[in-house]
């Protein structure tokens, strides 16, 4: 027997608000990669800090874009912060976004400054521009380098609690609705933060091997090898509180796993146990391991990690399919499920999706041909 | 003399044409309270004796017709239980409320059937206003439920929020739909439309503040329960002789 309340046969969370936590959490990972290096001093992720911390600019730049697309009246989404309701925990989102947007932009401007100045005193557009965004200002000198230096790092460090309340609270929207037993755990913000963590050193290593083959880099061992080690140990902590809070409902038996239970054998079986879990999660979970265990040739370890990479970045997806989609098809009667296939050409369908997920690559590029993103592409790299 | 004539005619239809447009659009949004009406000398309550029902569907009928609700959407539903000798429990409800419930194809060996009509609770703690950012859904003085649809954003929080389904993304309008009580009859004296089609008197509207209400005096005289209290947001629809089964 199945059985859904009338309104719940049509999903009003669909494939835009899959993308939106899928976005943020490439955010608060590429962030905190970037943080380990200008905050911790993680020396051997040098190659990929500054493309990190780009990454994480221009993956928030696209951020709020799913959610204007889903709204239902775009032209008002700006009263969130006008005329918010602060019992709301979506009416933290303006505040959350525009503060960690602002600190995102001031740290690129610092950190970036060197490379913003060599550009501005050449000629040409991207030279105005460089000049427009040093506001004119194009002295440089010791004093200013370690006074960019210091706030740079002022900066990355307090970026780092507002990368994870950031993602926290896109875990909090889902994990506080009482009304949706498979969302409302309080482990849902933890989760989130950690696969967001896991999505982002995954397109960091993924991108970096794409760029590095497109131009024909050697790609950093030793970088490679760190991120690969901190993208183990996450993607541990991560998966462990997926499977414990699923585990713990299970053995509970309560009333709710009687239909949980079926969500998971049924409705999500294939995205969520087979793709999600044993696919994309178990595999990479082992071509990891090997590359942390065992001493390999760098390329058949670069092989495995970047195979890891791509594998993980598709499970957090998944990961957010199986959150937003599936607890949609679980219907608040607990007697039955409804379904959801995406649109291809549909205002929030699959080709939309793509597209903005796109987009940030595409800006990247073009921040990239103003001020190099890889040591490998500086002038002074090549010649070392 | 016949030109002028032929102008006021002309100005006429085109007034009531205009009339006639603007009557449906204003019959959408829940209308503020008017003339002489004191949301503070009210609390709307609302009241299902499912002893009662018999399923016909008159007051889903009356509630589109009302409110203007799209088709495959709702503000009221009927579920139909039927329960076996084995304690196997059937849940539908209707498609099609013109068509109303068709026979089961297999009835089996049916030994309890019933059915509820479900709509909006309007809940003293209501989920759907606590996560609406923009404060577009609200509670009125007097005990409804409302959205604002010209604040409303259409982010669907609010729908993924309630524990009883009762919300809705209207495809017209973009924005948050749902049960308003009727609110535009409501202040004006006038039943729920829902309430007023039920031929039964299974579906009871009253004011919770006045002992001599027939909501109040149901209430005082009869068991009731509500749905999902666990939730903590205390509904106002109460239900008289519900079933363990219905959720």
């Amino acid at each position: 027997m199945n059985y859904v309340f009338p309104n719940e046969l049509h999903v009003t969370w669909s494939v835009m608000i899959v993308l939106y936590p899928f976005i943020t959490g490439l955010v608060a990972g590429a962030f905190i990669v970037s943080s380990l290096y200008h905050v911790f001093g993680r020396k051997e992720l040098k190659p990929v800090a500054r493309f990190s911390l780009a990454s994480a600019f221009v993956f928030l730049l696209f951020a709020p874009i799913p959610l204007q697309i889903h709204l239902g009246h775009p032209e008002r989404s700006l009263n969130i912060m006008i005329t918010p309701n602060f019992s709301s925990a979506m009416a933290g989102f303006g505040y959350i976004y525009s503060t960690y947007l602002v600190l995102v932009v001031l740290e690129i401007w610092f950190v970036f400054r060197g490379d913003f100045l060599a550009r501005a005193r050449g000629t040409g557009p991207a030279a105005w521009l460089c000049r427009v965004i040093l506001l004119f200002d194009l002295r440089e000198d010791d004093a200013t380098r370690r006074a960019d230096a210091k706030i740079a790092k002022f900066l990355a460090g307090l970026g780092i609690p507002l990368a994870c309340l950031m993602h926290c609270y896109v875990g909090f929207l889902f994990g506080s609705l009482k009304a949706n037993t498979w969302w409302s755990t309080a482990l849902m913000f933890v989760i989130f933060i950690f696969s967001a963590i896991v999505s982002g050193i995954s397109v960091l290593i993924f991108h970096y091997f794409l760029v590095s083959w497109i131009n024909r880099w050697r790609v950093d061992a030793s970088c490679v090898h760190a991120l690969a080690r901190y993208l183990w140990g996450f993607m541990i902590i991560a998966v462990a509180l997926e499977l414990l809070e699923v585990l713990s409902i299970a053995y509970k038996q309560t009333e709710e796993w009687e239909i949980l239970g079926l969500l998971i054998s049924k409705k999500l079986f294939v995205s969520y146990v087979v793709l999600q879990l044993a696919v994309f999660s178990l595999i990479p979970f082992l071509l990891l391991a090997a590359t942390a265990l065992f001493r390999l040739r760098d390329r058949l370890a670069s092989g495995l990690i970047v195979t890891a990479a791509t594998m993980l970045l598709i499970q957090v997806l998944l990961m957010r399919w199986n959150v937003v989609i599936g607890g949609q098809l679980l219907s608040k009667s607990m007697r039955g499920f409804t379904s959801y296939l995406p649109g291809i050409w549909e205002k929030e369908g699959l080709v939309m999706a793509a597209i903005i997920f796109t987009m940030p690559f595409v800006i990247l590029y073009v921040f990239h041909r103003i001020v190099p993103l890889f040591p490998s592409s500086r002038p002074e790299a090549v010649t070392t | 003399m016949s030109d002028a004539v032929t102008r006021r005619e002309a100005l006429k239809i085109l007034g009531a044409g205009v009339g006639l447009i603007f009557v449906p659009i204003g019959r959408l949004e829940a209308a503020e309270p008017g003339g002489d009406y004191d949301p503070d000398k009210h609390y709307w309550g609302y009241a299902v004796d499912t002893t009662k029902c018999i399923g016909c569907c008159a007051c889903m009928r009356a509630c589109r017709a009302e409110n203007d609700v799209p088709d495959g959407y709702y503000r009221t539903w009927i579920e139909r239980y039927t329960i076996d000798a084995k304690g196997e429990v059937r849940v539908d409800t209707v498609e099609d409320e013109k068509l109303g419930f068709q026979d089961l194809e297999d009835e089996g060996d049916t030994v309890k059937a019933f059915f509820v009509p479900k709509i909006c609770n309007h809940c003293e703690k209501s989920v759907c206003n606590q996560v609406c950012p923009v404060g577009a859904a609200y509670r009125t003085q007097d005990g409804a439920v409302l959205v604002d649809t010209k604040r409303c954003i259409g982010c669907g929080y609010c729908v993924q929020a309630c524990p009883y389904g009762s919300r809705f993304i209207n495809p017209r309008t973009h924005t948050a739909d749902k049960c308003t009580l009727c609110y535009h009859r409501i202040t004006k004296g006038l039943l729920p439309a829902c309430v007023q089609a039920c031929p039964k008197g299974a579906r009871v509207f009253g004011d919770l503040n006045d002992p001599k209400s027939a909501i109040s005096i149901l209430l005082k005289q009869r068991r009731y329960r509500v749905l999902k209290p666990e939730m903590g947001t205390h509904p106002k629809c109460y239900y008289v002789g519900l079933d363990r089964e219905v959720i």
